[in-house]
């Protein structure tokens, strides 16, 4: 344990409007929410002499609620209480098998929404959900409030579009105007269960009456800087019957929006093979490798 | 029997529980410094310039170097050649260079970055391949520490007569011993001059001897204390002799205690690991699955200095072969030197790496026949009277038959493995299904001469007030060493197991009963307590008819017997059988007293998309001899087996230039509970002789056989022979491509 | 200062608002029966309960423990008393090394006392926050499928002693 308590400085707003104030003045300062990201690096004594901006207290962003269009959650909402929401649950269930995978209970217990956005690693389990529900995110600092598309959050490895200063208070996921006909969230991690993916992936499905496939959302996670939807592969089936030559198309397309690499966990050529294989078996459960 | 083979409560087990029971960490030394260890970061090269940064507080701190050492430099072990700290020279990236101490955990870590170090780097020999080709001659004359040749019959003429001749190589990797108490240990020198040591370990009286030639004092001027341990597998046998010289040394300098507790990421880092090998088998059999010759290469990458090596690679040759009986077998088998860090003991130690290459290559062989391997096992398997390679007869406690056919029944194995083949000729099946088996074998206790060489002494104590005392180094670090030592004194005795303690293993208090390790503790130190019991009882019952049945009659005949000393001390030492006969030169003869066995089968799917390997179910039967204590031995049995199952599925080391990548629990996988399949675990009970009421050893024979049982469910399940380790979803994948690909 | 109920004691913590929760109990509360096995959140063996929550100790700064109740494995039993739980381990042998084991019996506990079914499945997908690398995990299961059932056979022992008064 490489941490040196004594070196740190620590603001705790009690509200939100005071986090944006303190956060304005100390813009050098580091978020925290759950710990479950920053912690790791400030045992590695990593993070020593920091400012720590604790937003731990402030009530306003633990809040779920329901709204007309959709669902409002609060960045500091626990991915546990996520998971076990009950709007969640029905109509965003991707979203809360992928909280169920993340780490271990003790970990879905501390770690939030918006602390695992605004770290933004890309294999985060999340994301993949996130990008095909296609929520807003709402940020806010001493400069005003603002909306940023999940689709513009990430800009790379640990990196977000997030201004200066700016703090991520809650995101709005919209719901879904109509039922997908196929909804699917894999994730293919180290081991069984408390691990980091090698790939995840998440996939909503809608399909016209006469078997072409009306709309596809498919996004992949650990395959890229950041997470990424399939727009070649999503433009290219939309209106199209997914056969064999179809697919095949659509699995070479799929080359063109990620970029996997090989690290410590995984090779770029397993993890392609087997994104190709979910894409491929979202489009026609029969597949079988 | 009233203590033996009951399933009796862990003696410290409450404190356990209870998050009484002091691990190092624990323990709070006032005055203490905090000792970290700079470390090298290339793998091979000379320290050309060490700088300080004038900015850092160092007069707050205390730093302790080689020069510092008073004795020899040197980490005692088998061969002298490891250094305490490097006076210059460095061998493998994560080289001790300097401790320093600081009474602030977290500024004596900061010290660290504020030295420099340049170093003249050389080229490294970073493989087993490079160390062989001589690409740098580390250890002269030929990178070899140990070359071992073990023949029986003539290789040459068995495999002339063969009707079919199958190679294999095999090649399994690092594995990290990941115990959950990293290393730590405490060092303060007492007024009347006595250095003490206290941590986690396995071999106090090894630790003692390292200081012993560091701190050159008299015996007795060194004491080493085992504190509870978390978890050694062998990689606290010896590398606490580095931990504790380091602590000792910078506690000599300062005249401080000093505490130093490794974080994961450096325990990971710079200690030991299970050897790498590659082995190579040429097999001569007769049609119908006869062994006629096994032709066998063993290389071990040994890292940068000798440690363990020459043990780990004897045990590994000695088992190369596979609990099969051969007419002619030639076993070479070397332990190389590279630019890794220096590899060690790993529950198993050299086994599971030459049996996962045994019993793979069965496989290999009985499918090249196109015969079952089932059967193929069944025609060459131990009994009774069967000569080893070594030509040793093995005259009883030869349980090899029963554990396989009761592993067989028991998974229904052959049912399965026909309802596997169905399943996986239907192509709309989302996985592939396997059924594998293995059987092992594993010797108990130390090699050959090793016990005779250790002489191992254990006793037991009655103090005047009636306690009755086990006195024995060997160390609990969970495989439950001081429940069952105390029930073999109670069975001998006749007394309830309440009545026992075990006392803490201080070299200042108990002698020398050898390395808690090799599968010996039970059978050998066991042996050795219940014969100090048994002269205990003797003595007693000279004094009066009976051994006592109350508290209060114990009481009484303590004061008669110690006769107004504080206690009367038993002590054994060890006397090799005499049927054991044992030519080290020659690697001819009883390598091991007994032998125990393993028969696992694995039933697992592999998924057809992902190439994630899924367990299904999981039958094991081990002959043991006895089981003193059998909810222990499960506990083994199940507890060895899961960090098998990691070995062969998940656990990979990666790494690059001589350092490890994944040095964290994040990316050094282990198994969760999610990873671990529920075990079905028969005990079988062949007794030995010479064991404590028949007992054999336990504590290293369930690693040996997973990992081969899990490559040969993934050859039936998919038709893809992986001669490696860890089975992971990429190599499956990427040998299922080549093979489309071919 | 920061004030904080720990095994149903009030206590104020003084010293830096960044220590650990992990460090504050060792250390300043002196129950060192909370382990530190791996400072990344991996190993669970510094698991704790926070308001009757399982979370790992080693990732939480003293300062978001403010009014928090804190459980650490002390409050469930002693040697001489142990707790069903710890018993339940005793028998069944759930503790080898025993280092992993205080975060075992936390999560486990929260579990239990939360309602938990004997479903050898929903114990080891709670559990599996929690490595240990000696026990195959198969005893720890063991252990708390014995504790749900010792803990309804007591409670149903009650009822129907109630049911009798009456």
């Amino acid at each position: 344990m490489r941490g040196a308590p004594r070196s740190m400085e620590v603001l705790r707003p009690r509200a939100a409007h005071e986090a944006v104030r303190l956060f304005g003045r100390s813009p050098e300062a580091i978020p925290l929410a759950g710990g479950t990201d920053f912690m790791v690096s400030w045992n590695a004594g990593l993070l020593n002499g920091r400012t720590v901006l604790d937003l731990s207290a402030i009530k306003e962003w633990g809040r779920i609620r329901a709204r007309p269009k959709g669902l409002s959650i609060g960045s500091l909402v626990s991915h546990w209480r996520l998971q076990n929401h009950p709007v969640v649950q029905k109509d965003f269930p991707l979203l809360a098998v992928a909280c169920a995978t993340i780490g271990g209970i003790q970990i879905q217990l501390r770690g939030t929404l918006g602390g695992n956005l605004a770290n933004a690693s890309p294999a985060g389990d999340t994301f993949p959900p996130l990008a095909v529900y296609e929520p807003v995110v709402h940020v806010v600092s001493a400069e005003g409030a603002r909306t940023i598309p999940i689709s513009e959050l990430f800009t790379g490895v640990k990196r977000t579009s997030l201004r200066r200063s700016e703090l991520i208070e809650s995101i709005e996921v919209p719901f879904l105007p109509k039922r997908p006909r196929r909804q699917r969230f894999w994730k293919v991690g180290t081991r069984a269960a408390s691990a980091i993916s090698k790939t995840v992936a998440a996939g909503l499905l809608w399909m016209n009456g006469d078997g072409t496939i009306r709309e596809l959302r498919f996004a992949l996670g650990s395959m890229a800087p950041t997470v990424r939807r399939l727009h070649h592969v999503e433009g290219f089936v939309t209106g199209k019957k997914p056969t064999k030559k179809v697919l095949d198309e659509a699995c070479a397309l799929l080359e063109k929006d990620v970029a996997p690499i090989d690290d410590v966990r995984s090779t770029a050529d397993y993890r392609l093979e087997v994104s190709k294989n979910l894409l491929r078996s979202f489009l026609d459960p029969n597949y079988r490798g | 029997m009233i203590a033996v083979g009951v399933s009796s409560h862990r003696k410290e087990g409450p404190e356990k529980l209870c998050g009484v029971a002091k691990y190092i960490d624990d323990y709070k030394l006032p005055g203490c410094l905090f000792g970290v260890t700079l470390r090298a970061t290339i793998p091979h090269g000379t320290i050309t310039n060490i700088r300080f940064d004038p900015d850092f507080p160092w007069h707050e701190c205390v730093i302790a170097r080689a020069e510092d050492i008073p004795g020899e430099n040197v980490v005692k072990l088998i061969e002298e050649d490891q250094p305490l700290l490097t006076e210059g020279r460095i061998l493998h990236a994560m080289e001790p260079i300097l401790i320093v101490g600081h009474p602030a955990r977290d500024t004596a870590y900061q010290a660290l970055g504020h030295i420099a170090i340049d170093y003249q780097e050389k080229t490294p020999v970073l493989s087993l391949e490079e160390s062989i080709a001589l690409k740098g001659v580390l250890y002269a004359p030929d990178n070899v520490f140990k070359r071992i040749l073990i023949e029986k019959g003539d290789i040459g003429s068995g495999l002339a007569t063969a009707d079919a001749i199958v190679e294999g190589e095999y090649r399994v990797p690092y594995q990290e011993q990941a115990y959950i108490e990293n290393n730590g240990v405490a060092a303060w020198v007492e007024k009347d001059g006595t250095l003490v040591v206290m941590g986690s370990m396995q071999c106090p009286y090894y630790v003692h001897k390292a200081m012993q030639g560091l701190f050159p004092r008299r015996e007795d001027k060194i004491r080493v204390i085992q504190t509870t341990t978390g978890g050694g597998f062998g990689g606290k046998e010896e590398y606490p002799n580095m931990i504790a010289g380091h602590a000792a040394l910078l506690s000599i300098k300062s005249g401080r205690p000093v505490k130093i507790i490794y974080d994961r990421h450096e325990d990971m880092l710079a200690t030991t690991k299970r050897h790498p090998a590659r082995v190579r088998h040429r097999t001569g059999v007769r049609k119908d699955g006869t062994l006629l010759a096994q032709d066998i290469e063993i290389v071990m990458d040994g890292g940068a200095y000798v440690t363990l090596s020459p043990v780990v690679l004897s045990r590994g040759a000695l088992h190369a072969s596979g609990p099969y009986e051969c007419p002619n077998v030639r076993i070479l088998a070397k332990s190389v030197a590279t630019n890794n860090p220096p590899s060690g003991a790993f529950r198993g130690f050299g086994a599971p790496q030459t049996l996962f290459a045994a019993e793979l290559h069965m496989e290999k062989i009985a499918a090249v026949l196109g015969i079952d391997s089932l059967a193929l096992r069944r025609r060459n398997l131990f009994r009774e009277g069967s000569v080893t390679a070594t030509g040793q007869i093995l005259k009883e406690s030869v349980g090899a038959f029963k554990v396989l056919e009761r592993t067989v029944a028991r998974s229904q194995y052959s049912k399965k493995r026909a309802a596997h083949d169905r399943w996986n000729r239907q192509r709309h099946r989302p996985t592939w299904r396997g059924m594998g088996l293995a059987v092992v074998f594993h010797g108990a206790g130390f090699t050959g001469a090793g016990e005779v060489r250790l002489a191992s002494r254990a006793g037991v104590a009655l103090t005047k007030d009636g306690e009755i005392h086990v006195e024995a180094a060997s160390t609990e670090i969970g495989q439950g060493t001081s429940s069952m030592f105390a029930q073999i004194v109670a069975e001998t005795l006749g007394v309830p197991y309440e009545w026992i303690r075990t006392d803490t293993p201080d070299t200042g208090r108990v002698p020398d009963s050898g390395p808690t390790v090799a599968s010996r503790t039970c059978m050998v130190v066991g042996g050795l307590l219940q014969r100090a019991a048994l002269r205990l009882k003797t003595a007693v019952e000279e004094l009066q008819d009976n051994f006592p049945r109350t508290e209060r009659g114990l009481k009484e005949a303590a004061k008669k017997l110690t006769k107004g000393k504080p206690a009367v001390h038993f002590v054994e030492q060890y006397a090799k059988p005499e049927e054991i006969a044992w030519d080290e030169d020659h690697y001819k003869g009883d390598a091991y007293g007994v032998y125990s066995y393993a028969a696992l089968a694995i039933d697992l799917e592999i998924d057809k998309l992902t190439y994630e390997v899924r367990i299904r179910g999981l039958t094991t039967a081990q002959d043991i001899g006895k089981a003193i204590n059998p909810l222990l031995v499960e506990g083994q049995i199940i507890g060895g087996t899961a960090q098998a199952l990691g070995y062969a599925l998940l656990e990979n080391a990666v790494f690059r230039n001589g350092v490890m990548q994944n040095a964290q629990f994040t990316n050094y996988i282990i198994p969760t509970t999610l990873d671990t399949p529920p075990m079905r675990v028969e005990l079988v009970e062949e007794p030995y002789s010479r064991g404590p009421f028949g007992a054999k050893g336990v504590g290293e024979l369930p690693f040996d056989v997973p990992a081969p049982a899990v490559a040969a469910a993934v050859f039936h399940a998919t038709g893809l022979f992986i001669p490696q380790l860890p089975l992971l979803p990429e190599r499956i994948a990427r040998t299922k491509r080549d093979q489309t690909a071919r | 200062m920061i004030r904080l109920r720990v095994n149903g004691k009030s206590r104020s913590y003084r010293g830096d608002a960044f220590k650990r929760l992990l460090d504050v109990l060792r250390e300043d509360f002196d129950l060192t029966g909370t382990k530190e096995g791996c400072g990344e959140g991996e190993c669970g063996a510094c698991t704790v309960l926070v308001d009757g929550e399982p979370v790992v100790s080693c990732l939480i700064p003293i300062c978001q423990m403010a009014y928090r109740r804190v459980e650490t494995v002390e409050s469930l039993g002693a040697p001489e008393s142990p707790n069903v739980l710890q018993e339940a381990f005793l028998v069944e042998g759930g503790a080898q090394c025993g280092i992993c084991t205080p975060g075992f019996l936390m999560t486990a506990w929260a579990y239990v006392r939360g309602g938990g079914d004997d479903d050898p499945a929903a114990i080891r997908r709670v559990l599996a926050g929690n490595l240990c690398r000696c026990t195959g995990y198969q005893h720890i299961v063991r252990s708390v499928i014995e504790t749900v059932r010792e803990r309804n056979r007591r409670r149903n022992a009650r009822l129907r002693k109630t049911r009798r008064k009456k």
